[in-house]
């Protein structure tokens, strides 16, 4: 019923070049969490980190009491089982078919028979809507589709703790709109513990829980959504509402000059659009780990920009009435 | 970083990963599909080009020796001189030179693309190892390739040295194969063998490490492939020598 991931203090760095430093961070259980960062910020490598296939500098990575960079290969294969994660391009192994590939993790780890084995792949192709390309090859299917199978593959052992890597990058926002429908109604059905990595605004300001920013290999800010879409932190702020504005330039960070001009130039930051409401399941029912609109802004005292909360997603009282 | 440093650490690297598939070789269940598909895959990119290459080498090593061997007026024993060049040497050499250009860079290709598409993370996360997924049956079957190999270059090569020797330069079937009695010996055979099976290791070794190993999109596949084409063409000949001068240390020798 999702597992807490607990991050403290990692480091990672190759050849002598830090990714990033000391992150800090808990997924807690059963919610949905975007990690967002500018590309090449490492946030591929974090997660690679996450499920152990990268052995950070420092730090530790706790999960059900074990810490995975202190295990040993053999422990590491055990504890990725509660893992499942879809990779940037699906990550589908070439030469099988796509049926064959959903049913590989099956086949290797259980003893189950063709038939109970046919029985949950097509379970896991119909959830992500891929019935009838069963037969063909990853290279035979478009980008979108190997995203979602790779997804039904990653979903097929029951995983606990479920990672994406950008799972919308490449995708039209028709697509990218599907799969973060996917993704919430995966969550309330399974209650397993989300990490989306990304850098689509729209799918961090309306899907997650829990949103973190890396920013200049460090962690910006981590918390409940509202708390940063209300924050008024310089990077938080440009990079959750994609301005120009702000310390981040085109090449990773403004340097002083830069920022001293805009400083004294008087630009106007724009004013923190409303926040939108959090995207709810498609069969109406709320999420385990959801929390009423407004709730966190309330309970700390913070005034959401006006215009927040009155979204589309819920349907309007007359509506209801009819 | 610096280059003897670095080198040393790749190469490093390189024997441990030699240890984890030694170690990978021991666990269950045995990989027996993949091991028959590569086995299949790795002789039908070389028994053709390996055909090809010991009719030549077989007759050029008859041509030098032909010539060689009358200069020195022991024509009694151009027989036994080619077959043992091709059988000792030219055999492995070719079996090497095949197997790490046509099986080892197809391996290297292959464990490169899967690399750079995260396959093989993907693997490590569905909590399947790729060493012994797939490295070790490719080990497996490359050495069972060159084993196999080797016997067939050194029939193809002996016998187009005999024919290039009887037909072409008048030789007497029957001197061609006495001499050949009089000193080879069944471990010539043997040290072939043995050298094909470390060469097939070796190549597979080093073409999945590459591969394995390789980053930085397409472009570092295709580096991972020279690399490893040329740290095996390096290997295999300084393996060749050490095996060599072993057998001639530890293996009397005939008529000497
Ligand atoms: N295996 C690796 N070896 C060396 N450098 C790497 C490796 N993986 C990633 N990097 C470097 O780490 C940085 C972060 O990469 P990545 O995590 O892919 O960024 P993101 O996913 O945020 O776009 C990049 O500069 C990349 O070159
Ligand atoms: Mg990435």
């Amino acid at each position: 019923m999702g597992v807490e991931v607990a991050v403290r203090g990692l480091t990672k760095s190759f050849g002598g070049h830090p990714v990033w430093s000391d992150l800090t961070l808990t997924l807690p259980a059963g919610e949905i969490s975007v990690l967002l960062g500018p590309s090449g910020t490492g946030k591929s490598v974090f997660l690679k980190t996450l499920v152990g296939l990268l052995r950070p500098d420092r730090g530790s990575v706790v999960i059900e009491g074990r810490d995975l960079p202190k295990l040993s290969e053999r422990e590491l294969y055990e504890v990725r089982k509660l893992f499942g994660v879809l990779f940037q391009d699906g990550a589908l192994f070439g030469s099988m078919t796509i049926y064959d590939n959903v049913a590989f993790p099956l086949r290797e780890h259980t003893r189950r028979s063709e038939s109970e084995i046919r029985a949950v792949v097509t379970e896991k192709l119909e959830m992500v809507g891929l019935v009838g390309a069963e037969h063909k090859l990853p290279g035979e299917i478009s980008g979108g589709m190997r995203k979602r199978a790779g997804l039904a593959r990653a979903l097929v052992l029951d995983p606990q703790i479920i990672l994406f890597d950008e799972p919308d990058s490449g995708l039209d926002p028709v697509r990218t709109a599907y799969l973060n429908q996917l993704i919430v109604d995966l969550n309330q059905r399974t209650g397993a513990t989300f990490l989306i990595v990304t850098h689509d605004i729209n799918t961090a300001r309306t899907v997650p829980d829990n949103i973190g920013l890396i920013y200049h290999g460090h962690l910006a800010m981590f918390g409940p959504r509202e708390m940063l879409l209300s924050s008024t932190e310089p990077v938080v702020r440009q990079f959750l509402n994609a301005q120009r504005i702000g310390p981040i330039g085109m090449a990773e960070e403004k340097d002083a000059e830069e920022l001293a001009a805009e400083a004294q130039a008087g630009v106007e930051l724009p004013p923190l659009p409303p926040i939108p409401l959090q995207l709810p399941p498609s069969d109406g029912r709320p999420r385990r780990a959801e929390r009423p609109p407004g709730q966190w802004c309330r309970e700390n005292g913070v005034t959401p920009p006006p215009g927040s909360f009155e979204g589309r997603w819920a349907p309007e009282p007359s509506e209801v009435v009819r | 970083m610096s280059a003897p440093v670095s080198a040393v650490r790749h190469t490093g690297e390189f024997f441990a990963f030699c240890l984890d598939t030694l170690r990978g070789l021991g666990r269950r269940p045995v990989q027996v599909r993949e091991f028959v598909q590569q086995a299949w895959f790795i002789s039908s990119v070389s028994i053709l080009p390996a055909a090809l290459v010991s009719i030549p080498f077989g007759a050029v090593i008859a041509l030098q020796l032909g010539s060689l061997v009358r200069q020195l007026g022991a024509q009694s024993f151009t027989g036994a001189a080619s077959v043992l060049a091709v059988v000792r040497e030219a055999g492995p050499i070719v079996t090497a030179l095949i197997i790490a250009g046509a099986g080892g860079s197809a391996i290297c290709a292959d464990l490169g693309a899967r690399k750079i598409r995260e396959e093989l993370d993907a693997m490590q996360v569905l909590g399947i190892d790729p060493i012994h997924r797939l490295v070790v049956p490719r080990v497996l079957a490359s050495m069972l390739v060159a084993v196999l190999l080797n016997g067939l270059v050194s029939v193809v090569g002996v016998t187009g040295g005999y024919a290039f020797n009887v037909v072409l330069q008048g030789g007497t079937p029957g001197a061609y194969l006495a001499s050949f009695q009089a000193l080879g010996q069944l471990p010539d055979l043997l040290v072939g063998e043995v050298k094909a099976l470390l060469f097939g290791a070796a190549a597979a070794l080093v073409a999945s490490h590459q591969g394995m190993t390789a980053k930085g999109g397409p472009k570092g596949v295709g580096d991972a492939v020279n690399r490893s084409v040329v740290i095996t063409f390096m290997l295999l000949f300084a393996l060749n020598f050490v095996v060599t001068a072993v057998y001639f240390q530890v293996v009397p020798q005939k008529g000497s």
